[in-house]
């Protein structure tokens, strides 16, 4: 399988962690996977990527320009910032729950996010999930495996969720492994009711 | 052997365990941290594991072991080596026993560091080789080649990663068990390992007939390579070598050639690259350096080939390369069109701007708004230092004037107290960056009698490159609790005659410090104390109540991330509120209160 997947949101939002049970789901079912985090200077609040990449004919650890498969986003901005990596008819999750930069108090710019959900909306294929809904109570800390479960919903990872959640019970601290099974399969169950 | 997904940090600490080191020793920084931190965490029985204070330590404990025949490693950035270089030039010199690895981690971008140097030029500097990985994988391989040809040769070497390198991960396949080597221990020997000018001469000319050898050895080294053919080459270093390939990799009628050891450059192995070559470009980051050899090269031997690099235009000279840019170069190199992919976006909607700031409730931001406060209307100077709270430039605090180098603030401090008796000098340092490059600055002010304030910020953690222990925290990374080294009696042996400690979050004591010490000669220290967020748990959250006038005077003092506009209105972003209440000291109508 060769499969370039990005995924990217916002300093906080476990990015870092989705990538890491993406790669080694990809890894699990015996595929080489290669990765990169550009996190630099970037701590809480500021853009993040990861760039995962399957299969034997990737070189280049960060993906090309116009060649993911898939954008996994967990931040409306950061989906639209990124969207120079998609493919012509690559897919793109995105999550609907906007994160307002940390300037924003002090220059106000009015961003919520919806203009950035049209654009994306315009410019390919793409599957919105509300985070914040399907997580309710459980909260931000959640987001990243409800957004996992849709990804893995739509069958475009080309990874089973059945992996994905192998790697979630293998790599989550204990106390906090149903919590997100629960979200992932609400996540799955929202991306199997879409319409793709 | 089994594989593990590791990043090429990682990669490298298991690739040197793997070798039998015996000392690792290092200072952080980005991208190099985590070869020290994996080794840490992996089995390491019988390894010496430490910290160092700098790099030059870091070196010089490494550089004792490797005389006694262990193999050692130090880690540390590009700019470290700079700090480290006093010792290397000698070491260099006066050459090792045992295998010794300098890995000093270069920064294209650069994406966290004030230069964007070449660590090869470096190794030309000293006079030593140097490896240049261009994967995770190849770098596990490599740490130990680069110990065999440092006992071969007994020469210190350079390994230089960058940070596609080093952050990128890959699946690696990793020794399952690996034990440090057996080593002699150390025999005296004067005439060998104390550097005297006669012995300097006799090496010098030692090295200059060695390093040709060694360059002629690297010709049949397995990782320089030469794939394709064609009468068009490129040349290749690094990560950059992995962009080329993803480029060429179904273009068969261009040569790719890796070279994996730049210094001593492998001359012979490149003479035969260059058969049946007319033009040759060099996609390398950083500094022209392959490119300039060649240059060398075919004017030596009167070669008709054309190279072509930064130093011809065709490459950008500063910044890094990426998978596109080399798709790019190369297609013009070659004559092909750039393929055209992905969506067009030229109608892209105005993206928001996420600078990186200073965390909400960092006891950092609380000590520049004290100075501030208590400066203001003062001509003062505000010179930084390298860590986290170089970020305290940003507005709305825009408290940083200067930002140098590893303990430059101390000294810069004096620098301007020398040219204006009547400013208020502050310097603003970390606890870690204290003890790093701090001290000695602190003498030179009290034995030359300067006017200035030292700020030191003490979160007790090395909170930048990921929250590493240091002399003042009491951990070692043999896993040790130790005498937490005390930075008041430092400044008190130092002869600094006022110190004050104060904890930041107590605005009004923090402020009248600075305040009593702005109007004192000589050196004053204020040691703002309070541990960094990441590393102690939060004291609560605050809740704004109905008594807000919304002035927003919170928002525009101190900028805190976890202050915002709530349909207008101030209001306070529970998930990242650590309840440190310096809003709360600020508000003018006491509408800021701890969470009931």
């Amino acid at each position: 399988m060769d499969m370039d997947i990005l995924v990217c949101g916002v300093g906080g939002q476990g990015t870092v962690l989705a990538s890491k049970l993406i790669a080694s789901a990809a890894m699990s079912l015996g595929n080489t996977v290669h990765s990169a985090e550009t996190i630099g200077m970037a701590q809480r609040g500021g853009s993040v990527t990861s760039h995962i990449r399957i299969g034997d004919n990737a070189y280049s650890p960060l993906i090309p320009l116009g060649s993911a498969d898939v954008i996994i986003a967990f931040e409306p901005a950061e989906a639209v910032r990124n969207l120079m990596y998609l493919k012509k008819d690559g897919f793109v999750i995105v999550n609907r729950i906007p994160v307002k930069p940390t300037t924003e108090s002090i220059h106000e710019t009015g961003y919520d996010g919806v203009e950035m959900i049209e654009y994306i909306k315009k410019k390919c294929g793409c599957l919105v999930v509300d985070a914040s809904e399907l997580c309710g109570e459980l909260g931000g800390k959640f987001y990243n495996s409800a957004i996992l479960g849709a990804a893995a919903g739509t069958g475009r990872l080309g990874i089973s969720p059945e992996a994905l959640i192998a790697e979630i019970e293998g790599r989550v601290p204990e106390k906090f492994i149903e919590a997100n099974k629960k979200v992932f399969s609400l996540g799955l169950k929202q991306a199997e009711n879409f319409d793709l | 052997m089994k594989k593990e997904y590791i990043m090429g940090n990682s990669a490298i600490a298991l690739g040197a365990l793997a070798a039998g080191v015996n000392v690792v020793s290092g200072y952080p920084g980005t991208p190099s941290s985590e070869i020290v931190e994996t080794i840490y965490k992996y089995p390491h029985e019988g390894v010496y594991l430490e910290w160092s204070v700098n790099e030059k330590a870091a070196l010089e404990v490494a550089a004792a072991a490797a005389y006694s025949g262990a193999r050692s490693m130090v880690t540390m950035k590009q700019v470290g080596l700079n700090v480290a270089s006093d010792p290397l030039m000698s070491l260099a010199y006066v050459g090792v026993k045992g295998g010794m690895v300098v890995v000093s981690a270069d920064d294209p971008g650069p994406i966290s560091s004030q230069t964007e140097q070449d660590t090869r030029r470096f190794a030309e500097f000293a006079r030593i080789p140097v490896f240049d990985p261009s994967s995770p994988e190849e770098a596990y391989e490599m740490i130990r080649e680069a110990f065999e040809y440092s006992e071969k040769y007994s020469t210190p070497v350079l390994f230089r990663p960058t940070t596609r390198i080093c952050h990128a991960y890959a699946s690696v396949e990793v020794e399952d068990k690996a034990s440090p080597k057996a080593y002699e221990g150390f025999v005296k020997d004067s005439k060998r390992w104390v550097i005297f000018p006669r012995l300097s001469y006799q090496n010098h000319e030692m090295i200059e007939k060695r390093n040709p050898e060694i360059g002629k050895d690297f010709s049949g080294y397995c990782r320089n390579t030469c794939e394709g053919g064609g009468s068009k080459a490129v040349f290749a270093s690094g990560i950059s070598y992995a962009y080329a390939k993803e480029y060429l990799k179904d273009i068969p009628d261009v040569k790719l050639c890796r070279i994996a050891t730049p210094y001593p450059f492998p001359e012979d192995f490149v003479l035969k690259c260059l058969e049946g070559v007319d033009e040759v470009i060099c996609l390398e980051e950083l500094s022209p350096f392959v490119e300039e050899k060649l240059l060398r090269t075919v004017g030596r031997y009167g070669l008709n080939v054309k190279i072509k690099g930064k130093l011809s235009g065709d490459v950008k000279a500063a910044g890094e390369n990426s998978a596109d840019y080399a798709a790019k170069v190369l297609s013009g190199f070659i004559g092909r069109e750039v393929p055209e992919k992905g969506l067009s976006l030229s109608d892209m909607p105005p993206l928001p701007v996420r600078p990186p700031v200073l965390c909400a409730g960092c006891p950092h931001r609380a000590s520049f708004y004290a100075v501030k406060q208590a400066m203001k209307g003062r001509r003062s100077y505000f010179c930084g230092d390298i860590g986290c709270y170089t970020l305290g430039n940003a507005m709305p605090l825009d408290m940083v004037d200067t930002c140098l180098c590893m303990g430059a603030g101390i000294t810069m401090a004096q620098g301007f107290n020398r040219v204006d008796k009547d400013g208020v000098c502050f310097a603003f340092v970390g606890d870690s960056t204290f003890f790093a490059s701090g001290i000695t600055g602190v003498v030179n002010a009290v034995y030359n009698e300067a006017d200035m304030i030292l700020c030191v910020l003490d979160n007790s953690t090395t909170a930048m490159t990921g929250h590493q222990p240091h002399p003042g925290t009491g951990r070692t990374m043999m896993g040790n609790v130790v005498e937490k080294v005390s930075i008041t009696k430092i400044l008190e042996g130092m002869g600094v005659k006022k110190i004050v400690t104060v904890d930041p979050l107590k605005l009004s004591e923090a402020v009248a410090a600075v305040r009593e010490c702005a109007d004192l000669k000589g050196v004053k220290a204020i040691i703002f104390k309070s541990p960094c967020i990441a590393v102690t748990k939060p004291a609560g959250k605050v809740s704004i109540s109905d008594k807000c006038i919304n002035c927003k005077k919170c928002i525009k003092e101190i900028g805190c991330p976890a202050l915002i506009l709530s349909e207008g209105k101030v209001a306070v972003d529970k998930g990242l509120c650590t309840g440190c209440g310096l809003c709360a000291q600020i508000c003018p109508v006491n509408a800021i209160g701890g969470e009931c």
